[in-house]
């Protein structure tokens, strides 16, 4: 098999690894390097809840290939709290009970801080429209887009 | 399946003209990879087009703009000259999707991947958008119109390569807009879709061009529309006469998307809604 | 916002408090582990392949070429499990894996277990099938028609009276009084047929699992499911080994409302691992689950409702006709139960038809059956009420069910909430704001049962005085915190000196599934009673310690202290100091709790809605939604809200968007969330929440179970807000743009 050799970075730290032409990026976060943080919800770009950063960008693992990732900054939901330190959006799902089962919220999570790096100040309707293409079949998004305008607020404050 | 990422685009029009079997151009891939994942396409090339210079560039040209084929919808959209100029063509790609599939969505994507349904299609052929081709046989310039030929299925030969997309110079009152109909308010397919261009003088329509999507096997355009609005102001009879027009030339199928009345319907009451937008944008434009 | 019953009369520490979730860190880090989340040394990739027509004779299977390949471990067909099941493990098997026919389109007819995915996917291309396809039958008035062809034959039971289609397999009907001459006294009697669509209940987790079963009849299961226990109680039915044997291990569940309480591939997984003697891992595709799991069922229904000019509804009839795919199960009976369950109705009848058509076997959706009963008589409640020209809030308040009243399916009720609702509902801002041009306000109540089930449950103490507490119900939205909560009030101890684990089934007894909204009744339940067992324990320690009988010790904050003065004069000892010396006390101290309590409280609810409807397009905003319930005790009250919410929001996505769509052919045509319509961030408004307490005399604290009645209402909410907008009765879902304009057009015709 014409396997593809890769060099990358995944949350700060470099990576190699080898591929099957055919993986998406979510395969080899998840299968290869034992990241399983990012989840696969449907495999076509619609559920958002494998969410990664490729190079500053949020984008839908399982709509990338592996071999695209060569010389990629990658960032996972496992990058988010810095030095055991939980991030405010992280601390904000916890408090206002942001979520039920889980399984969106690393997406999620790794959309909005994305949403925050850009517009550190959205109106809720921004947070919705940057947040739909992330399902939650949970929570009905409310704790959600309040979780996510708090802890703006609280970046905001704390500069 | 063998991926490729070549630096040149003689190199990689080389490539894909020469390998055997399904080949595929991959730039942002959000159509490439559902089909792939999905078993409905089984590539035994993928030649990935965004090393290559210049696809993800933006350039001034003629008045115009020059944008290249691996320009993603969120690079578009915070391109201020694009955005100035064209707002239709660029909303039309911005509403592809989600906030993940616009950085790496694109324009040339859309055209390809051969959708009735296809937002930025009926907005670039509106805005007389060409793309520019490059393959074995040298380069050509085409109009966006001549892209499509069905469901799936386009002009293009085998080796060619679409590198960029042409929006001309927008002139003086000049406006577009692009509006689509979804169940929801964001993440679907177009149900119907009407991209609107035009200018005005003195604040009647000089010249406009009305393209309708998902109303049939390509984008069509509303040929009438052009006598219907020229001399206009856009008037509620102009209106009117606008939507019963895009309504009679739909030619659409019952899905699981809409219904054939419905979808005709809507048409005219996109064309009568995009018509007003675009009319707008050309009254403040400079 | 809370609006609190005056019977509640129990003050607490920590229920009703909002701490963070003990599973919380884990889940906003990835760290937690979910169904696809698990890996094993020599793991093989499991695929399904699954049956293109919707109704098919499976003539011949040829996997020779698929079995030539040297990736391929095992394959598998219905050969390779169990022989001679009958009842509901028979359906159950037949379901997962086709045996003579495939019954619907994605239908299991064999799965290959390979050394990659890649490989397993290649070798499901090469197995070939040879198919007869049958005639087919998806709707379920098409199914009822003499001519339909037969799904199943023999699959009816007796209830079904003679000269009915094969298709229809089972029959109910409640309720009590004479109708007709209810419907006699009426000023107004209304009659309207009304049908729903299959809706999935669109979990973002598929179904995945990781199987090892060895020739020596010994297995472990990795699972996303509701039920741990009854996934293994199935699995070893179906794979014909013993229950003891297989240890089944809950994963982190992402979603199930439903539908995870069942197998799918998980017996599939096990097959294959006997066969290839390896751990074999499946997860489904999205197209997998759509066409291959368990979404509710579509209904047809008939409703019959009588009204005086002062509103008093004088009968009430409904005929409730549901499929529930190509077995019986559908939730008919549900339907016909619930329609109804919040009046006090003297004359009332409601009939209920169990349909088969080649569809996937439904599976639970939050309260099966009870929202489209809901749709159908809310509905026409509230046409009615714009009649008559009467408030909706009044005349379901001046009809509404009490203590005491006799429901429509039979017994009467005890305490129940559905009036503080009602007031709660009324008393809102949301009832009194002014509604803008184009918009349309909608009212509903809706009811559920509420479950117990069986349980166990056992806590344990540690040296230091922290406490581990094993429940048998997978944490399927914040279960965790909750029953930490209620251990810590019973214990006295707090919050964060507890763990609450999700145990396998080789360390606890048995525990039905997390369905029902029975977790917080009846896990809850079941912990505040083994901690109550604990601290029995805990106070003989004391006593023999103080040399005083065990009744003179009681148990108050915490610590264990003299019942009074004549008990003798001891300082009194915190559970911490008592665990400290246990091991030369008498040894570990471990209080546990197992039964099937009988107690759970029903409940209601009362949703307002208000939306906007674009006449050009069709197209439905919701603009304003507010959820009213009791909850009897709101133990966790930012999941409680959470639960409304999301009730709302599912209710939301069905009534408007969600569908089932089957092409000509027989196939589903949406198996994805592109065209499976959920709704996204930007569908949605805040979803405003009152948590009414009414606590359900039946468990310690009150609690009456939250997770499904919130699907109850919305459903007729959104149906009223929408047709009072458009000016025209809508009675069919979804309610899409163009069913809408298509009403819209026909109400212009006259």
């Amino acid at each position: 098999m014409n396997m593809m050799h890769v060099r990358a970075t995944v949350n700060g730290d470099a990576v190699e690894f080898v591929c099957d032409p055919r993986e998406t990026m979510l395969d080899v976060l998840r299968d290869r390097l034992a990241l399983t943080g990012a989840k696969e919800g449907c495999g076509t770009g619609d559920c958002g809840a494998c969410s990664i950063t490729v190079d500053g960008a949020v984008v839908c693992g399982c709509l990338m290939l592996a071999a695209e990732a060569e010389g990629a900054e990658i960032g996972t939901v496992e990058g988010i709290s810095e030095g055991g330190e939980l991030h405010a959006l992280q601390e904000n799902f916890l408090k206002h009970a942001a979520l039920q089962c889980g399984i969106c919220t690393p997406g999620i999570l790794v959309a909005a801080k994305a949403l925050l790096e850009e517009n550190p100040d959205p109106t809720d309707t921004e947070i919705r429209y940057w947040l739909a293409g992330n399902l939650c079949r949970c929570t009905g998004y409310d704790k959600i887009v309040r979780a996510v305008s708090d802890a703006a607020a609280e970046m905001r404050e704390n500069g | 399946m063998d991926y490729i990422a070549p630096e040149s685009i003689e190199d990689a029009a080389a490539r894909a003209a020469s390998a055997p079997g399904v080949v595929r151009i991959l730039a942002g891939g959000t159509d490439v990879l559902v089909q792939l994942r999905s078993g409905f396409v089984e590539p035994d090339l993928v030649v990935d087009i965004k090393r290559i210079p210049g696809m993800k560039d933006v350039t001034a040209e003629n008045g115009g703009w020059r944008i290249g084929a691996a320009v993603s919808g969120r690079e578009l959209g915070a391109h201020s000259g694009v955005a100035g100029d064209w707002p239709g063509v660029v909303e039309a790609l911005e509403l592809i999707g989600s906030t993940q599939i616009q950085a790496r969505a694109t324009l040339v994507g859309n055209l390809c991947n051969a959708s009735p349904a296809a937002d930025s299609v009926p907005a670039l052929i509106a805005a007389g958008a060409t793309v520019s081709i490059r393959g074995p046989g040298g380069s050509r310039e085409v109009p966006v119109a001549e892209i499509g030929t069905g469901p799936g299925r386009t002009s293009l030969e085998r080796g060619e390569i679409i590198t960029s997309v042409f929006l001309p110079e927008r002139g003086a009152g000049g406006g577009d807009a692009y509006l689509r109909f979804i169940p929801r308010t964001e993440m679907d397919i177009a149900v119907v879709g009407c991209g609107v261009n035009l200018r005005i003088a003195d604040g009647r329509i000089v010249d406009s061009r009305v393209v309708l999507g998902a109303v049939a096997p390509t984008a069509v355009e509303v040929e009438e529309a052009a006598a219907i609005l020229n001399g206009s102001a856009l008037e509620e009879d102009v209106l009117d006469a606008l939507a019963r027009a895009s309504s009679a030339i739909c030619r659409p199928i019952d899905d699981k998307r809409g219904t054939v009345e419905y979808r005709t319907r809507v048409a005219g009451v996109l064309a009568r809604r995009a018509a007003r937008t675009a009319y707008e944008r050309a009254r403040g434009s400079r | 916002m809370m609006a609190l019953d005056e019977t509640t009369a129990r003050e607490f520490k920590v229920v009703g408090t909002r701490p963070v979730r003990p599973d919380g860190v884990d889940k906003v880090t990835g760290r937690a582990r979910f169904g696809a989340d698990a890996y094993a040394p020599g793991m093989l990739h499991g695929a399904v392949l699954r049956s293109p027509h919707a109704h098919a004779r499976i003539v011949r299977i040829d996997a020779s070429a698929a079995e030539a390949m040297p990736e391929v471990k095992a394959i598998v067909t219905q050969a390779d499990f169990a022989e001679g099941l009958s009842g509901e493990n028979r359906n159950v098997l037949e379901n997962i894996m086709a045996g003579e026919r495939a019954l619907y389109d994605g239908h299991a007819v064999a799965a290959v277990a390979a050394t990659t995915a890649f490989a397993a996917r290649d070798a499901l291309k090469r197995i070939e099938v040879e198919y007869e396809v049958l005639p087919h039958v998806t709707d379920v008035d098409e199914a009822m028609k003499e001519d339909a062809p037969v799904v199943r034959d023999g699959a009816a039971d007796a209830s079904v009276p003679d000269g009915m289609h094969p298709n229809v397999v089972r029959y109910h009907e409640n309720g009590h009084g004479d109708v007709e001459a209810g419907f006699a006294t009426a000023d107004l009697v209304i009659e309207e047929r009304f049908r729903t669509e299959a809706a999935h209940q669109g979990y973002i987790e598929p179904h995945a699992c990781l199987a090892q079963l060895g020739p020596d009849g010994k297995g472990e299961l990795w699972c996303c499911t509701q039920g741990h226990f009854v996934a293994g109680k199935i699995c070893a039915s179906l794979l014909g080994i013993d229950a003891s044997q297989l240890r089944v291990t809950a994963s982190e569940i992402g979603g199930g409302f439903g539908g995870k309480t069942t197998v799918f591939i998980e017996p599939v997984a096990l097959a294959l691992s006997r066969k290839a003697n390896r751990p074999v891992k499946i997860v489904m595709s999205r197209a997998e689950v759509f066409r291959a799991t368990g979404p509710t069922s579509s209904a047809s229904m008939d409703v019959r409702i009588g009204m005086k000019k002062d509103g008093t509804i004088t009968a009430g009839e409904g005929v409730f006709r549901l499929q529930g795919g190509a077995f019986p199960g559908a939730p008919m009976e549900f339907s016909a139960m619930c329609a109804f369950a919040p009046y006090d109705l003297e004359n009332v009848r409601c009939i209920g038809w169990d349909v088969i058509c080649n569809r996937p076997k439904q599976a639970a959706y939050r309260a099966p059956g009870s929202p489209m009963g809901a749709f159908a008589v809310e509905s026409v409640i509230d046409e009615l009420c714009n009649r008559l020209g009467l408030d909706p809030i009044e005349v379901r308040l001046k009809n509404a069910a009490r203590e005491g009243t006799r429901a429509a399916f039979g017994p009467r009720y005890p305490r129940i909430g559905l009036v503080e609702t009602l007031e709660a509902a009324r008393a809102h801002a949301h009832y009194s704001a002014p509604l803008e041009p184009g918009q349309g306000r909608g009212v509903s109540c809706g009811f559920w049962f509420n479950h117990a089930g069986e349980t166990a449950v056992s806590l344990a103490l540690a040296e230091d005085g922290t406490v581990s507490l094993s429940v048998g119900t997978p944490d399927i939205g914040g279960s965790r915190a909750s029953m930490c909560q209620m251990a810590a009030e019973a214990l006295g101890i707090s919050y964060d000196k507890i763990r609450t684990t999700v145990a396998d089934t080789a360390t606890l007894g048995y525990n039905d599934v997390s369905h029902g909204s029975r977790v917080t009744y009846a896990s809850g339940l079941a912990t505040i009673k083994a901690a109550e067992d604990t601290v029995d324990k805990l106070c003989a320690r004391a006593a023999a310690e103080w040399g005083i009988d065990r009744d003179a010790v009681v148990w108050e904050d915490g610590h264990a202290r003299p019942a009074g003065p004549n008990a003798g004069e001891f300082e009194p000892v915190s559970l911490a100091r008592i665990a400290s010396r246990m091991g030369r006390t008498g040894g570990p101290i471990v209080g546990h709790f197992e039964a099937t309590p009988e107690g759970a409280g029903v409940s209601f609810a009362t949703h307002l809605v208000d939306a906007e409807v674009d006449p050009e397009t069709g197209a439905t905003k919701v603009v304003r939604y507010t959820v009213v319930q009791d909850a009897g005790k709101a133990i966790h009250p930012s999941y409680v809200e959470g639960q409304f919410q999301g009730g709302a929001a599912q209710g939301i996505g069905w009534a408007l968007n969600e569908e089932y769509i089957y092409g000509e052919d027989g196939r589903l045509q949406n198996p994805g969330f592109l065209d499976y319509r959920i709704p996204v961030a930007s569908d949605l408004p805040m979803i405003d929440t009152v948590i009414v307490e009414v606590p359900n005399p039946g468990h310690p604290y009150g609690v009456r179970g939250v997770g499904e009645t919130s699907i109850c209402p919305p459903l007729a909410a959104i149906a009223n807000a929408v047709s009072n907008a458009a000016g025209v009765r809508l009675c069919e879902l979804p309610m899409s743009p163009p069913r809408i304009l298509k009403a819209l057009d026909a109400e212009a015709d006259g």
